[in-house]
């Protein structure tokens, strides 16, 4: 190259020099393009991996779930029977369990996450929220395997020898505490899945309660609210969105939590209002029986409540974001 | 709604009080898990844990080497499939997204992340375990890979965007071809965030046992291939923790401080990698 350059200073012809010139330039734009858009391509590439693996997601379930859906049709949805041996699936007892333990288990772990989520961001020092608000995040990292060796080996036997005979003793006039204590039961599934969630319902309200401008606060401070009466008329309102987008958060994953309430539940297909029965859920099901099955219809049976367990997650998880995309947006941050 | 000092004052205290005894209805029971695997974990542990296999129930002794070197291996494999995926597509939505089609990606991402991981596990084993007639750890590495591609995807494109547009800018004009910008300048900028969102993944995986049930299965001896069952630390929790026997629940525990410990590390890791950024 450095030779052409000195014989076209040596000999000047301008014709071949601009000449040289563009034909150069033409070299290294395709070289560049080259480069540039094999590297595009191979970026876009794997990006559209991600849209071609949710994809295969859904037909894969949908597809495996067919056998069933045609032999059961609605009846899979509201039949309790479920008889591997006969071949005749209905997934009720699984549904009710999945609902009520998620239901239940939100609604305690609900107000003491945004308890615990306003201590941290406006009562307690700057300190202390520094300490508790990593740690809370870190036990949200627990895998839920753990949370049910726990459940299992000492939250149930306490539940059984303690708590249980004590509800039974004083409220088993209720529809809802009657029957033997068991240990592993609906009850003890209601409470790990609260233990479970609780970290990350208080670590996402803390995010959104942080995103609620000063100027909210001190306005009603200025108006002379006492720090309930702030958090009551400013910082609640302002963030009522963002926490409803957390819990419906923890909704989604207390219904696809798998391990650790297939671990304390006690995994039998009962649809008792007693919550110290045992009870299956959706998750469970497919863990206990999926390895193991019978048929092609049972195998089917199983992709269905999964197909089902997918669908409700996506609604939830969808509707979560976009209540916290709301607030965080409004604020100008990024959760 | 007019009401005297005295009762607003009390209230105020009231409400304070709640908020305190919430916070520790939070703490009180995580610190109790905290407390019980420490407890349980440590009494348990012993240098067998890490060099034998388990033994039947019964014979005293016995620790979980396979799961632990089934958990490297599929995590390791999970990595060399997930990781080129979740980094060059965030690249992807970091230089040249913004169109309908990142929003759709991004949206994908959520909703993977958002699936049930035992569903991953049910996908995987349609995919892999029923042509390949048999559970196998590479269909493990593979549901493992599902879920760690969209934690890496979401918090690398986080950490791409962050790297200011004049460094590029920078390079772009210095004739550097945009596809070595994006690696050895915007990638290499963002280096330790992106380093860390790796580590949350792997942390993240580690823990998994959901879809491993009907991918790796579990193995109570050692593996030789990637085509056969493999043990894997949180599976292995899972079996002997549900077994009714003393020991088995031993090993458990055992296992369960190694799990956590080795986490709460990555997760230390991660964080220190995240803060080293801000500061420099």
């Amino acid at each position: 190259m450095q030779q052409e350059s000195l014989s076209s200073i040596s000999a000047p012809k301008p014709e071949t020099i601009v000449e040289t010139a563009t034909e150069k330039n033409e070299i290294a734009t395709v070289k560049k393009l080259n480069g540039d858009l094999i590297f595009r391509y191979l970026t876009t590439f794997f990006a559209l991996s991600i849209l071609a693996i949710l994809a295969l997601m859904l037909i894969e379930m949908t597809g495996e779930s067919m056998p069933s859906i045609k032999a059961f049709g609605w009846d899979f949805v509201t039949s309790s029977e479920w008889d591997a041996v006969q071949e005749v699936f209905g997934a009720l007892p699984y549904l009710y369990g999945s609902v009520v333990s998620s239901v239940l288990a939100l609604l305690l772990a609900t107000p003491l996450s945004i308890g615990a989520a306003l201590f941290i961001t406006e009562i307690a020092p700057k300190r202390w929220g520094a300490i508790i608000a990593p740690l809370v995040e870190l036990l949200a990292a627990i895998p839920s395997v753990i949370y049910g060796l726990w459940g299992v080996l000492i939250m149930a036997p306490w539940l059984q020898s303690t708590v249980q005979p004590f509800l039974i003793e004083h409220f088993g006039f209720l529809p809802f505490f009657q029957g033997a204590p068991y240990g592993v039961s609906m009850l003890a599934a209601v409470f790990i899945l609260m233990i479970m969630v609780v970290p990350i319902i208080t670590s996402i309200t803390r995010e959104v309660l942080l995103a609620v401008p000063q100027s909210q606060k001190e306005a009603a401070i200025a108006l002379g609210a006492t720090r309930w009466e702030t958090i009551k008329i400013a910082i609640l309102p302002y963030g009522k969105s963002g926490i409803l987008g957390a819990a419906i958060l923890g909704l989604g994953r207390a219904i696809g939590e798998t391990m650790a309430v297939t671990m304390v539940i006690g995994n039998a297909p009962n649809m008792s209002l007693s919550l110290l029965s045992p009870a299956y859920t959706m998750p469970s099901v497919i863990a206990n029986e999926f390895a193991e099955t019978t048929s092609t219809l049972h195998a089917s049976a199983l992709m269905e409540i999964g197909l089902i367990l997918m669908v409700v997650t996506l609604i939830i998880n969808a509707l979560a974001r976009l209540l916290i995309w709301s607030v965080s947006e409004s604020a100008g941050g990024a959760l | 709604m007019m009401h005297g000092m005295a009762f607003r004052k009390a209230k105020n205290h009231l409400m304070t009080l709640m908020m305190l005894a919430a916070t520790a209805a939070v703490l009180i029971p995580l610190g109790l898990i905290f407390f019980h695997i420490m407890k349980m974990g440590l009494s348990s542990l012993s240098l067998d844990f890490f060099t034998q296999i388990p033994k039947p129930t019964g014979e005293a002794g016995g620790g979980m080497a396979n799961g632990m070197a089934g958990s490297m291996i599929m995590i390791g494999m999970a990595s060399l499939i997930g990781l080129p995926i979740g980094i060059f597509g965030a690249i992807y939505l970091a230089e040249y997204g913004g169109g309908k089609l990142s929003t759709g990606i991004r949206f994908a991402a959520d909703v993977l992340s958002g699936t049930p991981s035992i569903i991953t596990g049910m996908v995987a084993y349609t995919l892999l375990v029923v042509p390949m007639k048999g559970f196998s750890a590479l269909a493990g590495s593979v549901a493992l890979a599902m879920i760690m591609i969209p934690i890496v995807l979401r918090t690398t494109e986080e950490q791409l965007k962050m790297v200011p547009g004049s460094l590029r800018e920078a390079s772009l004009a210095l004739g550097v071809p945009m596809w070595r910008t994006s690696l050895k300048v915007t990638l290499r900028s963002a280096l330790s965030g992106v380093l860390t969102g790796v580590l949350l993944a792997i942390a993240r995986v580690a823990g998994e046992t959901a879809p491993l049930l009907f991918t790796a299965l579990g193995n109570q001896f050692w593996s030789k291939k990637v085509t056969e069952p493999m043990a894997a630390i949180p599976l292995q929790i899972f079996s002997f923790a549900i077994a009714p026997y003393e020991d088995w629940h031993q090993l458990a525990w055992a296992g369960a401080l190694v799990l956590v410990s080795v986490m709460f590390c990555l997760s230390l890791t991660a964080r220190y990698f995240g803060r080293s950024r801000h500061h420099g």
